[in-house]
């Protein structure tokens, strides 16, 4: 199956965006496709590479950049969102691209299903 | 289809919803929104958020129409449990029952919720 994933949380606060990156995992490793990620809301916030948590703790966004870079997910940031938040190319990391919500509406078109995390 | 649930301020939720919404229109599909629980909240006619200083971004609604998008559908269980009529929205609407909104969201092939 093709999945479309929404993630509308930040990271740390709250698991969504976790929770996100566990079921793309699994998806991947059952054989399905993840046909795009698009962050939106504080969302956006899973893709600045400013990002440095404790050495002991997960480190969310290298995890969303290893996605792109080893199963090719592409993960796409909402210009509009980004930018209300300080997310811009220049602390933009490895493996996102920032585009506009048409992505969100062509991703809800093209997938099977759209799976929303985050409140 | 998009399902509002949340208060037009309090968080950007509803703000950014509606976004998505606007351009959704540009894609030539059936769009359709649904306001339950406190999303009935963002239709209330007269707002003015003077003073908490946000954005009043309701009258977005009126020009919903504009963009080919006139499928709104407010529950009316959530406008009941709020004190709200139909007559106290900004703009047309249906009023459906919680039971009918369910069947209604069965049909849908993508929900997008915010």
């Amino acid at each position: 199956m093709k999945f479309g994933i929404l993630v509308n949380e930040g990271p740390y606060q709250r698991q969504s965006s976790d929770t996100a990156w566990q079921f793309c995992q699994a998806a991947i490793a059952a054989g399905h496709e993840i046909q795009r990620v698009f962050f939106y809301h504080d969302g956006v916030n899973n893709a600045t590479k400013l990002t440095e948590p404790p050495q002991d703790d997960r480190h969310i966004v290298n995890r969303w950049t290893a996605l792109a870079e080893e199963h090719g997910v592409d993960l796409v940031v909402c210009v509009a969102a980004a930018l209300r938040r300080g997310i811009v190319d220049e602390n933009l990391a490895k493996g996102f691209r920032i585009s506009g919500l048409g992505q969100l509406v062509e991703s809800a078109i093209q997938a099977d299903r759209l799976v929303v995390f985050g409140d | 289809m998009f399902v509002n649930r949340k208060a037009p301020y309090g968080s950007v939720y509803a703000l950014e919803g509606l976004e998505v919404v606007l351009i959704s229109a540009a894609f030539d599909q059936d769009v359709s929104l649904a306001f339950i629980d406190d999303g009935v909240y963002q239709l209330v006619k007269g707002q003015d958020t003077k003073a908490a200083g946000m954005k009043n971004f309701s009258p977005t609604f009126r020009a919903l129409e504009g963009y080919d998008i006139e499928k709104l559908y407010v529950e009316r269980e959530a406008l009941e449990a709020r004190g709200i009529t139909e007559a106290d929205l900004l703009v047309e609407v249906r009023v459906l029952g919680r039971g009918e909104m369910a069947a209604l969201m069965d049909e849908q092939d993508v929900l997008i919720g915010f």
